[in-house]
């Protein structure tokens, strides 16, 4: 079984599904970053802004995902433009939420304070919002990306590609070795991403603040 | 018509009908509502049995701390798999048929990360005062554990059952690929079909499902929650 599945990757078309998965969750990651964190940013000091922002989270938790990709069938036709705009619709909740609260939760007084340093409010925003934020805003990117890799799975019923087209394959003509080998590449580009986007996660979490949260612990 | 956001539009118009009220009269009872029974049948059963597992595991590493670490690595690989990537190894276990049964183990396996963190979060949440208390007043370690660590446990469980039962609602919706039933059979065939009216309805009472169940259980936290009411009014 095992060499069956290994014979599935040396496929010519295997590389291209893989390329159409990496590519459809990234530029739907990209776009949706740079939808969310405008956004986050212009609403960071509003409280009704902080409402919407909470309100879109919980509305994009409850829609499944499968729901968002069949409704752009409809909408947006069949193929890969029509599987990216569900899958950045599916991504932008994570981040949007997460930016949101982070910039929010920096303590008042350190914004005072920076204040009274005579600090401009881009600077207090850049130099003191975002660094804070960044941990929080980082686990936002990663949880919509783990997620928007899971689904770009799905992208296959709406004639996207990716990987799901194995899974697809496999199953309707009952090849089991077929099925295994894009659910297990599919499982392990998911970890990947849950791995790599937790080590950025680190790697954007200013030493202040690491020392900071060493010393709460 | 070279301007493609026109083109798009006239698509959209030059659709027949994308809501077919006709047909989902016609078929309200012989396919809406089995989906929805069959929807609410899978969630419910597994988050029953992810609970009946989650509850125990999350007692158990509260208490055993280095049971925890392992506890996590191994249901967050299993949250992280792709859906329809678990549906198909599940299905490739000799013995495993499509239907239900595979659904239901996948969903279980995505509820346990978040009902076991909960869990334990939840009975780490109780003051060590309160449980010195508790001591002092003779209760042993069990009636602790019943009487005063899981019922003040009890609202951050609950948030986790919250977030685990939204999920599943939205996963079981893949579920119907490979034959688990519910609200995803109306999507799957509308796809097939063509047919947009069923995508829709499958997708518009899938999120209408998975709200009601969040607002179901967020009165449930809020009421487990007396001293959080008392202190808003």
């Amino acid at each position: 079984m095992l060499f069956k599945i290994l014979e599935v990757y040396a496929r010519p078309d295997f590389p291209e599904k893989l390329r159409q998965h990496i590519v459809l969750s990234l530029v739907a990651l990209l776009v949706a970053i740079a939808i969310a964190m405008p956004v986050a940013l212009l609403i960071r000091n509003t409280r009704v802004g902080a409402l919407i922002a909470i309100n879109i989270g919980n509305i994009g938790r409850a829609v499944p995902s499968l729901a968002i990709l069949a409704l752009a069938l409809p909408f947006f036709g069949i193929g890969f433009g029509s599987a990216l705009v569900a899958l950045t619709a599916l991504a932008i909740p994570p981040i949007l939420i997460n930016a949101s609260t982070g910039l929010r939760e920096v303590n008042k007084d350190v914004i005072s304070a920076a204040r009274g340093m005579g600090l401009s409010g881009g600077q207090i925003l850049a130099r003191i919002q975002l660094p804070i934020a960044a941990p929080v805003i980082f686990a936002g990117i990663r949880t919509s990306a783990v997620q928007t890799v899971a689904s770009a799975t799905l992208a296959t019923f709406i004639g996207g590609g990716g990987l799901g087209d194995l899974i697809v394959e496999g199953y309707s003509r009952r090849g089991p070795e077929i099925l295994l080998a894009g659910a297990l590449a599919v499982a392990i580009l998911a970890i990947i991403t849950e791995i790599g986007f937790g080590i950025l996660e680190r790697v954007f979490t200013p030493k202040g603040l690491k020392i900071a949260q060493k010393r709460g612990s | 018509m070279s301007n493609p956001a026109l083109l798009l539009l006239q698509d959209v118009l030059d659709e027949p009908k994308l809501i077919d009220w006709e047909w989902i009269k016609d078929n309200f009872w012989e396919d809406i509502v089995p989906a929805i029974q069959g929807h609410i049948f899978l969630s419910v059963i597994s988050v029953a049995v992810a609970l009946a597992i989650a509850l125990p595991v999350g007692i158990l590493s509260a208490r055993y701390r280095k049971a925890y670490p392992p506890v996590t690595f191994v249901t967050g690989v299993l949250y992280s798999i792709p859906s329809l990537a678990l549906f198909a190894i599940l299905i490739s276990i000799p013995g495993v048929a499509i239907g239900p049964s595979p659904v239901i183990i996948a969903l279980v396996a995505y509820s346990l990360l978040i009902l076991i963190r909960n869990t334990v979060a939840g009975l780490d949440s109780v003051p060590p005062e309160t449980k010195d208390a508790a001591r002092g007043m003779g209760l042993t370690d069990r009636q602790i554990l019943f009487r005063v660590e899981l019922p003040l446990a009890l609202p951050i469980i609950v948030a986790g059952i919250r977030i685990a039962t939204v999920t599943i609602i939205g996963i079981a919706t893949i579920g119907a690929y490979i034959n688990g039933g519910g609200l995803g059979t109306l999507i799957f065939d509308g796809i097939g079909r063509q047919f947009p009216t069923m995508i829709i309805a499958g997708a518009v009472l899938a999120t209408a499902l998975a709200i009601i169940a969040d607002l179901l259980l967020l009165a449930l936290e809020r009421y487990l929650r007396p001293w959080a009411r008392v202190r808003r009014t």
